[in-house]
């Protein structure tokens, strides 16, 4: 059928869904849904690792081959450095800036290398917000307990008051430097509230937020005059006589050529896996979204937590072909936007958290309530124009610019019609595991942002990813750059190298994946 | 599972792709019609590194110049986000060397004055308009460094919250302005300088500081799993 006409059970069934409410699942509601419809309780979809630091734990079939894989580097490699800096950051998003700046900041040789150019990253796609309790009906204490209930109860507590607690401190920061969150009418930060939160608490920057802090941070990374290395990808990290980290290789992506790096201190800020298309799910995430920071820390001997979760975040865009993939905000769905079958009903309350919304989505898709389109896939409708019925013409325009320009591209007008939707691969909840400053079982071996893990238990809650990314990308930095004053550079060496490969044998690994994967292989192999 | 047949989208450009020819960097190639600019590049067989980024439409990495069928106009896109067409002929951008000035944004004492200092050329736009044209993100960008010229930085600000800093505004101007870096030191300065003190935020650090939850902190960190999660269920 034609789209439009498809489209009409929504607009029939608005005034009536407009007069609804849904109550949220009860507990017990949620783990059944959550247990049947998830995509991390598909058992087919894991295996456990055979060796290394997580031996035996399960993850998905993905990832456990790259963690088993081999090193391009050779043991004869040539390690004399070509430079030396007393922090390297690896990884230019959010937290990578971050890290450097403070780094930087604290009178530390800075380096920050990345595989793409600087800024490259998911933290620019952001759009939802950053969650800071800052309103006064708000505290600390609420988005501490917010984020626990996203996150099943499995978040790390002390990762969770340090994060909450420095929230505020980082929207000042950033304000200083120029960072535009949207304001109230008396000058206060302006609130929203986000899917699974009992407070109004994401400051938001139009629907811009990750693009618009990631502007100010690249700029002010480039002001500061700090040193980088752009289209270099980490393909291995060194280790010193006690199997602490003291650098890293990097494969120069114009000339193919090793670019070895000596540092007291390395901040590994390297993001998620999007772009492994775990369980076939198209992903929201950036181009450079393969995991190569959870490898190369699995190699240097650090242990990884919450390997086995991921986020679906429920609406990636199911059409047009051109979006697949690509997020629809959750803000809508905080402004009142409703999820929709094709029968024209409600079935979830739109505000539950993400692995909730999701897994609802996947329920009515298999029961036959979805509705499909002809390259195979399936979807829900979002019911965007119900944003400009509710709060008057223009909404959707006004609040959500990006969204609305997207789909323009395209022909659609999401203020008229409804957007199909289904869950997109998004984030890894888990990755590897830091202590409070962000530190790993590796000394000197940091990491920062999404590529760490522990602190969003098994289901990060919307907007606390812009917040994890400043806070341990500041406390890595800070941490490191405290650090390297009353150090010695320490050997340059693949002894966890060795250790790594002579594991590998014992236990049979022969699969032949190089890993890093540093780029997603899509381009077509022309005969 | 139970499928009803009749939700099904059309979408004869799915069931049997057509096939069109580009011209890619001057290359003509055959590839589905309607896939965008940066699939029809991998599915031409090249590697694309540089000129591929958050693949969403936000980061700007892949802006590309462009050529309809027997048009003359040549338009600028996001290749992530424009569909391929019959006849169509692209080229990405490379790297441009635009200058970008430095500078310590909180030291700055005349914000709107040092705009002069920093980039002398602002003031210097001939009104040609091809920037607002080359905006893949239909910022009117002209209009936006006049503002900033005449110190207007509250409305720059609103106007480039959309830019992406994919810069193809800079290689058209022929006063030698880019416009998306003013636009970004505008904003900055606009954010740093001249937007009110949030009162409540401030509070809230001091009261952080002051330890006025540690006594909520020191319940909630005590209890046990069970407690702990009765506690949860409570807070709505």
């Amino acid at each position: 059928m034609d789209i439009h006409a498809l489209q009409q059970i929504v607009h029939k069934t608005r005034d009536a869904r407009r007069q609804q409410t849904l109550s949220k699942f009860s507990p017990a509601e949620r783990d059944q849904l959550i247990h049947k419809y998830h995509p991390d309780f598909r058992a087919s979809a894991y295996r456990p690792i055979r060796f290394g630091p997580n031996e035996g734990d399960k993850t998905v079939v993905e990832l456990a081959t790259l963690l088993e894989g081999d090193s391009s580097i050779q043991d004869h490699t040539d390690l004399t450095a070509h430079y030396t800096c007393d922090v390297l950051v690896i990884g230019g998003g959010g937290a990578g800036c971050a890290a450097a700046l403070h780094a930087h900041g604290a009178g530390a040789k800075t380096i920050l290398a990345t595989k793409l150019r600087l800024g490259d990253s998911n933290s620019v796609m952001a759009q939802g917000g950053m969650q800071i309790s800052v309103a006064p009906e708000d505290s600390p204490v609420t988005h501490f307990i917010d984020t626990l209930k996203g996150g099943h109860m499995q978040n790390d507590h002390a990762l969770l008051k340090v994060m909450v607690e420095d929230g505020p401190s980082i929207a000042k920061w950033l304000l200083e430097l120029g960072v535009l969150f949207d304001r109230q009418a008396d000058g206060n930060l302006h609130v929203k509230k986000g899917g699974g939160s009992s407070k109004p608490r994401l400051l938001t920057c139009s629907d811009y937020t990750g693009l618009e802090i990631m502007r100010v941070l690249k700029d002010e990374v480039i002001n500061q005059k700090i040193q980088l290395l752009e289209f270099a990808a980490a393909i291995e990290l060194l280790s010193g006589e006690a199997g602490n980290c003291t650098g890293a290789i990097f494969k120069d992506l114009d000339n193919q050529r090793h670019v070895v790096v000596a540092a007291k201190c390395v901040i590994l800020a390297t993001g998620g896996i999007g772009r492994l298309h775990i369980q076939g799910f198209p992903t929201s995430n950036h181009y450079g979204a393969t995991g190569d920071g959870l490898c190369l820390s699995y190699r240097m001997g650090a242990k990884l937590d919450h390997i086995d979760t991921f986020q679906y975040h429920p609406s990636g865009a199911v059409y047009p072909e051109q979006l697949i993939g690509q997020l629809v905000t959750e803000g809508i769905r905080s402004e009142g936007g409703q999820l929709v079958n094709a029968k024209g009903e409600r079935f979830v309350n739109e505000l539950d958290t993400r692995d909730v919304v999701s897994s609802s989505i996947i329920r009515e898709c298999e029961e036959g309530r979805g509705i499909r389109t002809m390259s195979g896939r399936v979807g829900v409708w979002l019911d965007t124009p119900l944003l400009d019925v509710e709060h008057g013409p223009g909404t959707v325009e006004k609040h959500f610019p990006a969204m609305m320009l997207q789909f323009e591209r395209f022909g659609i007008d999401i203020s008229k019609d409804p957007v199909l939707i289904y869950p997109t691969l998004h984030y890894q909840n888990g990755g590897v595991k830091i202590d409070t400053n962000s530190e790993t079982n590796v000394k000197n071996l940091f990491v920062a942002g999404e590529a760490s893990g522990g602190l969003h238990g098994r289901n990060r809650l919307m907007g606390n990813s812009l917040l994890d990314l400043m806070v341990y990308g500041k406390r890595s930095g800070l941490t490191a750059a405290g650090r390297v004053g009353s150090m010695k550079q320490g050997q340059l060496t693949l002894k966890h190298l060795q250790r790594f490969r002579a594991d590998a044998k014992k236990h049979g690994n022969v699969s032949g994946v190089i890993s890093p994967m540093i780029l997603p292989a899509y381009t077509r192999k022309v005969s | 599972m139970a499928q009803d047949d009749t939700n099904v989208i059309d979408q004869p450009e799915v069931m049997t792709p057509r096939m069109v020819t580009i011209e890619i960097a001057g290359k003509k190639v055959d590839v589905p019609e309607g896939i965008t600019v940066v699939k029809a590049m991998w599915y031409a067989g090249m590697d694309v590194v540089r000129g591929v980024g958050c693949l969403g439409g936000f980061c700007g990495a892949c802006a590309t110049y462009y050529r309809t069928k027997d048009d003359p106009k040549v338009r600028t896109c996001l290749a992530c986000q424009m569909a391929v067409q019959d006849g169509m002929s692209f080229t990405m951008m490379p790297s441009f060397p635009a200058r970008k000035a430095t500078y310590e944004i909180q030291k700055l004492k005349d914000p709107k004055q040092d705009l002069f200092n920093l980039y002398p050329e602002a003031p210097l736009c001939r009104n040609c308009n091809a920037c607002t044209e080359a905006c893949p993100q239909k910022i009117d960008v002209r209009e936006g460094v006049w503002k900033a010229v005449f110190g207007d930085f509250k409305s720059v600000s609103e106007m480039f919250m959309d830019c992406v800093m994919c810069g193809m505004c800079t290689p058209v101007c022929i006063a030698d302005i880019a416009p998306n870096l003013v636009a970004l030191y505008v904003s900055r300065a606009q954010g740093a300088h001249f937007s009110e003190k949030p009162v409540g935020l401030d509070t809230r650090i001091k009261e952080i500081q002051d330890g006025q939850y540690n006594e909520e902190w020191d319940k909630v960190l005590k209890m046990s799993e069970k407690e702990l999660a009765e506690h949860c269920a409570t807070v709505k």
